[in-house]
């Protein structure tokens, strides 16, 4: 392989990993909170169809970007309003967002365009185009370094490079921040954070509201960034490998990042090889799909490490009488 | 002292529950233009009001109670089983090999070891995950939809490489022998001058779905294992106390969970399609928790709640193909009941608990 086509597959990377990337940090907040979302996929859904549908109207991606976090948001919402204020169950609360972004995207879409559940293609200002970074021109020509920094780094478009700054970040207001401590707190021991005199609920819903927005940038970027407009199911499944990955990196966000590309690897290798031939033993391209999901029942099942969800993630909180 | 009466809880709540949910779902086709009275006319018309739109109701009504009844299980046994459909996906893997391979005699004869078939290969399919929850404690929901995501890679392996005949394209199988060909609506009650049930895929897998009805009730109510499964399901700590095992429970549960996920593909495999399709599942593996949820996991519940899954299967086909509403007005109906049955239960029950209580101080 030589290193034209090795950067293509790491380019091809990095743009796969940013949906999960972003995904799996919304769902890192809103798990370290104590809320399981299982409805990322729903809310990427959502923000794909949001994002493009508005950017297609009005012409402008920002726009779109806006719409598309407003629509993962409201499903935020609705997550929060089932699990932390009626106390519902969140995994059957997550199901039915996906179920109701998977129904409602095809039926907005078709009526609004009468496409077959499709938005029409996004062009000029309603896409995110590619950014080229500083000398990037200048700099091609350096042996090894130059093509990394001009085809790797740079040339993605403005979503990508916010999604990486959002790993930094994420980590800097958990684990830094009065905010990020009470968080996973609330995590871990809702009752300590409840006599400590802070509100279980605002917490939640903070983190639930971080979600949909990471969520809607995911989804924004998928429609309008990777791709040039939205499809129905466009999401394929990244809620879900976002949320193996979240689980692969045992809910920290750094190890995110690394669980992501990998992720996003994966996705990219399946795409540009069909089946693999490593020394005579054929790897048939479906291997390559199912690999997240067989390595995080690997790490779910503490055979190389054990993955130790937030203590009281799943359970909504019942104040004492 | 119970907050509520029991009729309330069994019937009031869930009503009350999937009126707002209808409600919810009218307001949505209002506002895609069209007329919500239109549109459920044209839905009982194409799904009840002919014998073939019967056949159609009843045949997706089957994949629902067996999927149904697959969520049901896991339910008495507090665990959420979301991977009826891989486990439905393998199970029609374990239908088609035996259909090909075994020259059978008889349709019955066919049908029996196929649903044997269906079973043990759904069943483990879930194995796996119970042993990883009952064991080391990973977490059934997340396991069971990473397995979903697997057993779309097996299938698709297999299909693509192994099973699909030299030459066809698709990834399917061939069609089943003639001998394997399950008698329809049909064949059973048509006559020359009554063509019943005309072209509708619904066969005598129907009957067994109803058999599983009146079996799951019998093992979860009358059987010493039954009452195992819901007092683990009730409380862990007692059932332990009790001297029930929770890792034996957990996996028997999720074995005849899956089993029961595994026969759905008895219907779609070998009743409608007779040969593996990439797809044979459609999502009915999830419309199961919706069925579940509907029917508080009690198999007469379970039974009416399928029913009106495929009345509005049939009935939004219907819808697709005369107006502009898409079939995926269902998927956001079938949303609107998991949330309000599901999610949104203490919304309704809250206040309902409250009003019983007022009324019986006024007593």
């Amino acid at each position: 392989m030589d290193l034209l086509t090795l950067l293509q597959v790491l380019d091809s990377t990095v743009r796969l990993a940013t949906p999960l990337l972003l995904a799996c940090l919304a769902g890192l907040f809103s798990e370290r909170s104590g809320v399981f979302d299982i409805g990322l996929e729903g809310k990427m859904l959502a923000a794909a169809f949001a994002s493009a549908a508005v950017a297609a109207l009005t012409g402008s991606v920002w726009i779109g970007l806006l719409a598309g976090i407003g629509a993962a948001v409201f499903m935020s919402l609705i997550h929060g309003l089932a699990s932390i204020t009626f106390r519902g169950n969140q995994l059957i609360s997550g199901v039915a967002i996906n179920f109701l972004a998977s129904g409602l995207t095809v039926l907005i879409a078709q009526d609004l365009f009468g496409q077959g559940g499709r938005t029409p293609s996004l062009i000029g200002a309603g896409r995110f185009e590619p950014i080229t970074l500083p000398f990037a021109e200048a700099l091609s020509g350096v042996p090894v370094l130059g093509p990394i920094y001009a085809d790797l780094i740079s040339g993605h478009s403005i979503l990508v490079y916010v999604a990486f700054a959002m790993v930094p970040l994420s980590w800097w207001v958990l684990f830094r921040t009065r905010f990020g401590l009470r968080l996973r707190a609330v995590g871990d021991s809702p009752e300590a954070v409840d006599t400590a005199g802070v509100s279980v609920a605002g917490l939640r819903y903070g983190a639930v509201l971080i979600c949909g927005l990471l969520c809607g940038l995911a989804g924004a970027y998928l429609a309008t960034g990777l791709q040039a407009g939205f499809v129905r199911e466009m999401t394929a499944g990244r809620g879900y490998i976002a949320l193996a990955a979240l689980i692969f990196a045992k809910w920290r966000p750094v190890h995110a990042l690394w669980a992501c590309l990998l992720f996003g690897l994966l996705q990219a290798v399946a795409l540009r090889y069909q089946n693999i031939h490593l020394g005579g033993i054929t790897i048939p391209v479906q291997v390559m799909d199912a690999l997240p999901y067989i390595l995080t029942v690997i790490i779910l099942a503490g055979f190389v490490g054990k993955a130790i969800p937030p203590r009281a993630g799943g359970e909504p909180y019942v104040k004492e009488r | 002292m119970d907050k509520m009466p029991a009729w309330a809880d069994a019937v009031l709540v869930p009503l009350i529950s999937i009126l707002l949910a209808a409600l919810l779902s009218a307001l949505v086709i209002l506002a895609i233009g069209e007329s919500p009275l239109d549109a459920l006319t044209l839905m009982i018309e194409g799904a009840l009001m002919r014998s073939s739109g019967w056949g159609y109701t009843l045949y997706y009504t089957t994949n629902f109670i067996f999927t149904g009844l697959c969520v049901a299980v896991a339910f008495h046994a507090r665990m959420f089983n979301i991977g009826g459909e891989g486990q439905a996906m393998i199970g029609g893997l374990g239908v088609a090999l035996v259909c090909l391979f075994i020259p059978f005699p008889h349709w019955s004869v066919a049908l029996l070891v196929a649903t044997l078939a269906a079973a043990v290969f759904g069943a483990l399919w879930a194995l796996i995950p119970a042993y990883l929850q009952a064991k080391r404690g990973s977490h059934i929901v997340i396991t069971t939809i990473m397995f979903n995501f697997i057993a779309a890679a097996v299938l698709n392996y297999v299909l693509v490489n192994l099973l699909r005949p030299t030459g066809a394209m698709d990834p399917a199988t061939a069609t089943f022998p003639a001998a394997t060909h399950l008698p329809t609506f049909q064949d059973m009650f048509a006559t020359p001058d009554n063509p019943l049930f005309r072209g509708a895929p619904a066969n005598v897998t129907f009957f067994l779905a109803v058999l599983a009805c009146v079996a799951f009730w019998l093992v979860m109510w009358r059987t010493r294992l039954g009452y195992e499964i819901r007092a683990f399901g009730h409380s862990e700590s007692a059932a332990k106390y009790a001297g029930i095992s929770p890792v034996r429970i957990t996996v028997v549960a999720m074995l005849m969970s899956g089993g029961l996920a595994g026969m759905m593909a008895l219907n779609t495999t070998m009743g409608e399609a007779e040969r593996l399709v990439l797809n044979a599942t459609e999502g009915a593996g999830f419309i199961g928790i919706a069925v579940a949820l509907m029917g508080r996991s009690h198999p007469v519940g379970i039974f009416l709640a399928a029913l009106l899954f495929g009345f509005l299967y049939q009935g939004g086909a219907e819808l697709a193909l005369w107006t502009s509403i898409p079939r995926e007005l269902i998927t956001v109906i079938q949303a609107l009941v998991i949330l309000f049955t599901g999610a949104l239960d203490n919304m309704v029950r809250m206040p309902l608990e409250r009003v019983f209580l007022a009324l019986r101080k006024g007593a």
